[in-house]
C-alpha cells in the first residue's frame, strides 16, 4: 500500500479543504444546511427519544406519545437504573458493574493498543518475511463472527491456565481488537516520511529505540483513534465478559442486559432507556470530547496506505 | 407448617451431620431475572443462607441466548459455577456422560426424595444409569389456553370451553377488531405453541408416537394431519398480534385488544398482575379443552463437579434447601409454579393451578419434548414451525411432509 | 538490525520479529489455530462437545439443504451489498457536505458520528421501538393527521431487512463518514486549484480525481464495514430476533443457534467453515494484489 508514498506532505486536517470558498446565504449553502439538517434529525431521532423516554413517569410513556417532551420531568428513572434496580438478586442497578466495565476497558484498551501499534510499525518499517502473511491472516480474522470462536478459545484459555479470570478476558479482547488496530497502525506509520526512519537507523538506532523516541511521539493521533476503538468496542462487549469471566468480574453491560431483557408485567421503558443510556455514557462522553481528534487521527492514519 | 420445617430441620441434619459446619460461597447461575421470577430465587438463596454459606448470583437474562453457552463454556472450561439453574431437558445429557457433573444420589437416598418427590418423572429425566445429576425445584405446565372472559361476553358469546369453540367464537372477535389469538413471535413461544396443539389437539397417545417413537409414517398420517389442520387455524386466528415477547401478548389479551393466549401456567402472574381474577375475569383451559394432559417438566439445578470440599458441602445444602417442603411452599408461590413434592399444600391456590394439581394427581402427565428429543431436532422443528406460522402461503399439508420428514431423521 | 556478527536470515530484523512474536502467535493459535479446529470438526457429528467421530460430508450436505441457511445467506447478500453502497454513498456524501466549510462542523460531526459509540444490542433496541407500528414512527405520524400513514417494516417479511438496515445505517455510517472525511482532508489543496483553473465541476473532480486518491482510505473502509456486516447478529437479535418468520435471519445467528441452542456444534462449525472459506475467497486475492511484487521497505 505504500503507492501514495508520492504525497509525503503531512495532511492538514484542521482546516475544511472543499473545494470553493463559502458565501452566507447562496443557494448552494442552503442546500448543504438544509441535507445536513434532515439527516441530523435522522441521527438524533433514537437519542432524543431515548432521552426524553428516560425522563418520564410510567403512567405518561403508557398513554403519551414517545416523541412528546415529558410533560413532568423525573429523574427518578435514572436513580433506579443506577442505583437500585434488581438485576437478579442484586437490586444495586448498574452502579455494581460499573468498576467492574473500568477494571476490564482499562486494561484491555492498553494492551490491545500496546500490541497492535508495534505490529503496526514492525509490519510497515521492519517488513520481515512473511510478515504480510500474517498481517493477512489477520485481516481475515477481522472478518470471523466472535460466537465461532467461543468455543475454541474456552479451550485455548484452559490450556494455558486464564480461563475464568480477568487475565483471560483482557488477553481476548487484546485478539479480536487485534485485527483492526493493525491495520490503523500500519496504514498509519506507512505514511511516515522513509527518510526520517532511514535516518535514524543510520545514526544506529534500534527497533525500540525508533519505537519510543521517534515513532510513538509522532503517533499521537492514532492512538487517540485507536483509544476511541476500543473504549467504545470494549465497553459494549456483553458476550465475552459474560463468557470469559465470573459474576463478581461481570461487566455493565450484563446489568443492562439484565434489566433490558427480563419480563414481567409492564416494561419499564424509562428505567430501559435510562438504563441504556447510562451505559452509554462513558464512550458518548468520549466522542463527544474528541470527535475532533478522531477525524485528526484517521486523517492522519487512514488516507496514506 | 411446624411439620414441614421439622422435616426441613431434620432434611438440614442429614447431610450436615457428621461433617463440620464450613461455609462457602456458592456461584449460582440461572436466567430467572424477572419480578416473580427474582423473588421465587431470593427465597431459595435466603434459605440456603440461613445455613451460613454465602450466595455469589450470577443471573443472566436470556437462557437461550446467552446462558447455555456461558454454562457449557464455564464446565468444559474448568472453571465451574457451584450450581446451576437448567430445564429439564436432553440438553445436559452430554455434560453428565463426559463426567462433568456431580451426581446427588447419596442426598436423595438420605432423605428419601423418591418417596416425596412427585410425579415421579421429574426424578426419572434427572436421572442417568441410575444415578441422580439434578434436582426439580419445581413443575410448569405448558398445555394452556388462557381467554379474558369479559372480551367475550361483552361480544354477546359465551367463554368458549374448548378449541373448537375457540375456533367458532373467532369471527365475532374478527368483526369487532379483536385479535382472537395473541401470540408472541419469538420462535420458543411458536414452538411451544405448536407443540400444545400436537398434545391437546392430538392427544398424548400421538404425542408419543411422534416424540417418543419418532414415528415417522404415522408423523405423515392423519392423525398429524389434524394437528396441522388446527395449526393453520391458529395461524389465522393470531394475524395481527405482532409483538414479540410473550407477556407482551399477555398484555393484549388482558387489555380486552385479544381474545386469548396460548402458554405456560406462568402467565397466569401476568393476568393477576393486571387486576384479573382467575375463574371470573379469565379462564384457563387445560390441554385447550379438549386432551386435558400436561407436562410435568420444570425447571431443575445442577451440579457441576468440583475439587473443593467446602464448595461440595454448600452444593448438598443447597440440593436439600431446594425440595425443602418449607422452601417448596415459598417459591413456588413466589414463581407461580406448582410444586415438586406430594407432602405440600398449595398456600393459596387459584382455581387453574387446583386444575393443574388435580391433572398431576391423576397422572394425566405427558413427557416434555425437551426430554424426549435431541435439542437438534426440537431447533429443526422449531425453525419448521417457526417459518410456517409466519408465512400464510405455507399449506399445511406441505409443513406435515417436512415435519414428518425431520422426525425419520430425529434423534 | 544485523550489525551483530553475521547476519542470517533468521537474525535478520530480530527485534522486529521478537516484537511480532504476539502478532504472529495470534495469527497462528487464534486465528488459523481456531480455524482449523473449527473446519477438522466439522466433520465430525460434535453435539454439545466435540467429538472425534468422524462423518465426512454429512455436516455440509445437511446444511445446504437447510432452508433456513439458504435463507441466511439470501438475506446477508442483500442486506450485505445494500449496507455497503449506502454506508459508502451516505458516509461519502456527508464527509463532502461538512468539507464545504461549514459552520457548526464539530456539531454535525459529533451528531452524525455518536450512534457508533452505543453497541448494536442498545440500537437494534432503540430502533424496533422508533419502527413498532403501535406506539413508534407510523403511530406519532398518524396522530398528526395522516390516518392511513402506513410504516411498519419490521413485522412485513417483505420488508424486515429495510428496517434492520435503517438501524445499521444509523450505527456505521457516522464512522464511514468520518474516515471519508479524514481521506478529503488529506487531499492537496493544490489538487482543487488545479481543477478549478481547468474548469471541471466539482462532482466530477470528486469522481474523477478525489475519490481515486483516496484508495487507503476506501480500503480500510471496506474493511471496517464488511467486517461488521458478516458479523451481523446483535442487531438482529435485539431489532426483530430473526423474524417475522425466518425473515431476517443471518449465517452468524444460524452459527450461534446451532452451536448453542440446538446443541449441534458440529452443524454450526460446517455453517461457519462455509463463512471463513467465504471471506477467504475475497481476501486472499486482494492480499495477493496489494502485497505481491511489492518491494520490502
Amino acid at each position: 500500500m505504500a503507492d501514495v508514498t508520492t504525497n509525503m506532505r503531512r495532511p492538514s486536517p484542521a482546516h475544511a479543504s472543499g473545494p470553493k470558498p463559502r458565501r452566507a446565504f447562496s443557494r448552494k449553502n442552503i442546500m448543504i444546511y438544509s441535507i445536513l439538517f434532515v439527516l441530523a434529525v435522522y441521527y438524533l431521532l433514537p437519542f432524543y427519544v431515548m432521552l426524553m423516554t428516560s425522563l418520564k413517569g410510567l403512567a405518561e410513556i403508557r398513554t403519551g406519545n414517545i416523541f412528546a417532551p415529558p410533560m413532568e420531568i423525573t429523574f427518578e428513572p435514572w436513580a433506579k437504573a443506577w442505583a437500585t434496580v434488581c438485576t437478579g438478586l442484586n437490586c444495586d442497578g448498574l452502579s455494581r458493574g460499573f468498576w467492574n466495565s473500568v477494571k476490564i476497558t482499562v486494561p484491555s484498551v492498553f494492551f490491545s493498543i500496546a500490541v497492535a501499534s508495534v505490529n503496526g510499525y514492525a509490519l510497515s518499517m521492519w517488513r520481515f518475511k512473511g510478515a504480510n502473511v500474517f498481517f493477512t491472516i489477520l485481516i481475515i480474522g477481522a472478518f470471523i463472527p466472535y460466537q465461532v470462536m467461543i468455543y475454541p478459545i474456552v479451550v485455548l484459555l484452559r490450556e494455558i491456565g486464564l480461563y475464568g479470570n480477568l487475565g483471560g478476558l483482557v488477553l481476548v479482547h487484546t485478539v479480536f481488537g487485534m485485527p483492526i488496530l493493525t491495520l490503523l497502525f500500519r496504514n498509519y506509520f506507512s505514511s511516515v516520511p522513509e527518510e526520517l526512519f532511514k535516518a535514524a537507523r543510520v545514526d544506529g538506532a534500534r527497533f525500540w529505540t525508533i519505537y519510543f523516541k521517534i515513532m510513538l511521539p509522532m503517533a499521537v493521533p492514532i492512538f487517540v483513534v485507536a483509544v476511541i476503538l476500543q473504549t467504545t468496542a470494549i465497553w459494549n462487549d456483553f458476550l465475552f465478559g459474560v463468557i470469559y469471566t465470573r459474576p463478581e468480574n461481570y461487566p455493565m453491560t450484563v446489568q443492562l442486559n439484565n434489566i433490558v431483557n427480563s419480563v414481567t408485567g409492564v416494561k419499564e421503558y424509562n428505567v430501559n432507556m435510562a438504563a441504556t443510556l447510562l451505559s452509554g455514557v462513558v464512550p458518548l462522553t468520549i466522542y463527544f470530547l474528541s470527535g475532533k481528534l478522531f477525524v485528526r487521527g484517521i486523517a492522519a492514519g487512514a488516507v496514506k496506505g | 407448617m411446624k411439620t414441614f420445617k421439622a422435616a426441613a430441620l431434620s432434611a438440614l441434619m442429614a447431610t450436615t451431620a457428621g461433617q463440620p459446619m464450613v461455609a462457602a460461597d456458592l456461584e449460582v447461575t440461572h436466567w430467572w431475572t424477572s419480578g416473580a421470577e427474582a423473588a421465587a430465587i431470593r427465597v431459595i438463596a435466603d434459605a440456603f443462607k440461613e445455613s451460613g454459606n454465602g450466595w455469589t448470583d450470577g443471573a443472566i437474562a436470556g437462557a437461550g441466548g446467552v446462558a447455555r453457552p456461558l454454562i457449557t463454556s464455564r464446565i468444559t472450561g474448568g472453571d465451574p459455577m457451584g450450581a446451576t439453574q437448567f430445564t429439564h431437558s436432553s440438553a445436559m445429557r452430554e455434560l453428565i456422560e463426559a463426567g462433568f457433573m456431580r451426581d446427588v444420589t447419596e442426598i436423595a437416598e438420605a432423605q428419601g426424595w423418591k418417596a416425596q418427590i412427585f410425579p415421579q418423572s421429574l426424578l426419572d429425566s434427572c436421572t442417568f444409569e441410575g444415578k441422580l445429576y439434578c434436582v426439580p425445584s419445581n413443575i410448569h405446565s405448558q398445555q394452556w389456553l388462557w381467554l379474558n372472559n369479559a372480551v367475550f361476553e361483552d361480544n354477546g358469546l359465551a367463554v368458549p370451553q374448548n378449541w373448537d369453540e375457540f375456533v367458532a367464537a373467532a369471527p365475532t372477535l374478527r368483526e369487532k377488531g379483536i385479535i382472537p389469538l395473541a401470540q408472541g413471535q419469538q420462535a420458543w413461544q411458536i414452538q411451544l405453541m405448536f407443540n400444545v396443539l400436537m398434545v391437546s389437539i392430538g392427544g398424548p397417545e400421538l404425542f408419543d408416537k411422534v416424540y417418543g417413537e419418532l414415528d415417522a409414517d404415522y408423523a405423515a398420517g392423519a392423525d398429524v394431519a389434524k394437528v396441522f389442520k388446527a395449526a393453520a387455524e391458529a395461524r389465522d386466528l393470531m394475524d395481527g398480534s405482532n409483538v414479540q415477547a410473550w407477556n407482551e401478548a399477555a398484555l393484549l389479551v388482558t387489555d380486552g385488544r385479544a381474545g386469548g393466549q396460548i402458554m405456560g401456567d406462568w402467565v397466569q402472574g401476568e393476568f393477576m398482575q393486571a387486576g384479573l381474577k382467575a375463574g371470573e375475569d379469565f379462564s384457563c383451559l387445560p390441554g385447550l379443552g379438549v386432551h386435558e394432559y400436561i407436562t410435568a417438566a420444570g425447571d431443575a439445578f445442577y451440579f457441576p463437579k468440583v475439587d473443593d470440599p467446602e464448595i461440595i458441602a454448600a452444593q448438598d445444602e443447597l440440593a436439600s434447601v431446594i425440595v425443602a417442603p418449607k422452601t417448596q411452599v415459598a417459591f413456588t408461590a413466589a414463581k407461580g409454579a406448582l410444586p415438586v413434592r406430594r407432602d405440600v399444600e398449595l398456600s393459596d391456590p387459584t382455581p387453574c393451578m387446583e386444575k393443574g394439581m388435580e391433572i398431576l394427581k391423576d397422572g394425566r402427565i405427558v413427557e416434555s419434548i425437551n426430554t424426549m428429543v435431541s435439542p437438534d431436532t426440537v431447533g429443526r422443528v422449531t425453525d419448521l414451525v417457526v417459518e410456517f406460522f409466519a408465512d400464510p402461503d405455507f399449506t399445511p399439508e406441505q409443513a406435515q411432509e417436512e415435519f414428518a420428514e425431520i422426525i425419520a431423521t430425529a434423534d | 538490525m544485523s550489525q551483530s556478527g553475521k547476519p542470517t536470515a533468521l537474525f535478520k530484523n530480530l527485534s522486529a520479529k521478537i516484537a511480532a512474536i504476539p502478532m504472529v502467535l495470534t495469527a497462528l493459535m487464534v486465528f488459523v489455530g481456531c480455524s482449523v479446529w473449527t473446519i477438522i470438526y466439522s466433520f465430525t457429528n460434535s453435539r454439545l462437545l466435540p467429538s472425534a467421530e468422524w462423518v465426512g460430508l454429512d455436516q455440509y450436505e445437511r446444511l445446504w439443504g437447510t432452508r433456513r441457511w439458504l435463507i441466511s445467506i439470501e438475506n446477508l447478500a442483500i442486506y450485505g451489498i445494500l449496507m455497503l453502497i449506502l454506508a459508502l454513498v451516505i458516509g461519502f456524501l456527508l464527509a463532502a457536505l461538512i468539507d464545504q466549510k461549514i459552520r457548526f462542523e464539530d456539531g454535525f460531526r459529533t451528531i452524525f458520528l455518536y450512534p457508533y459509540a452505543l453497541s448494536f444490542i442498545v440500537t437494534g433496541l432503540v430502533w424496533q421501538w422508533l419502527l413498532n407500528p403501535e406506539f413508534g414512527i407510523q403511530n406519532a405520524v398518524r396522530n398528526l393527521g395522516f390516518e392511513t400513514f402506513s410504516f411498519d417494516p419490521l413485522y412485513n417479511p417483505d420488508t424486515v431487512l429495510y428496517g434492520v438496515l435503517i438501524a445499521g445505517l444509523w450505527h456505521t455510517s457516522g464512522l464511514v463518514m468520518c474516515l471519508m472525511l479524514a481521506g478529503l482532508r488529506g487531499i492537496d489543496e493544490d489538487v482543487w486549484k488545479a481543477t478549478k483553473i481547468d474548469g471541471i465541476p466539482a462532482w466530477k473532480t470528486y469522481i474523477v480525481v478525489v475519490i481515486p486518491m483516496m484508495r487507503p482510505v476506501f480500503i480500510t473502509t471496506l474493511v471496517l464495514v464488511t467486517s461488521g456486516i458478516i458479523k451481523l447478529y446483535d442487531l438482529v437479535i435485539a431489532q426483530t430476533g430473526g423474524g417475522p418468520g425466518l425473515a431476517s435471519e443471518v449465517p452468524a445467528k444460524f452459527v450461534f443457534d446451532m452451536m448453542f441452542v440446538s446443541q449441534n456444534l458440529a452443524q454450526g462449525f460446517a455453517a461457519s467453515t462455509m463463512m471463513l472459506v467465504a471471506v477467504i475467497f475475497v481476501i486472499i486475492p486482494w492480499a495477493y494484489l496489494e502485497f505481491g511484487g511489492k518491494k520490502h521497505g
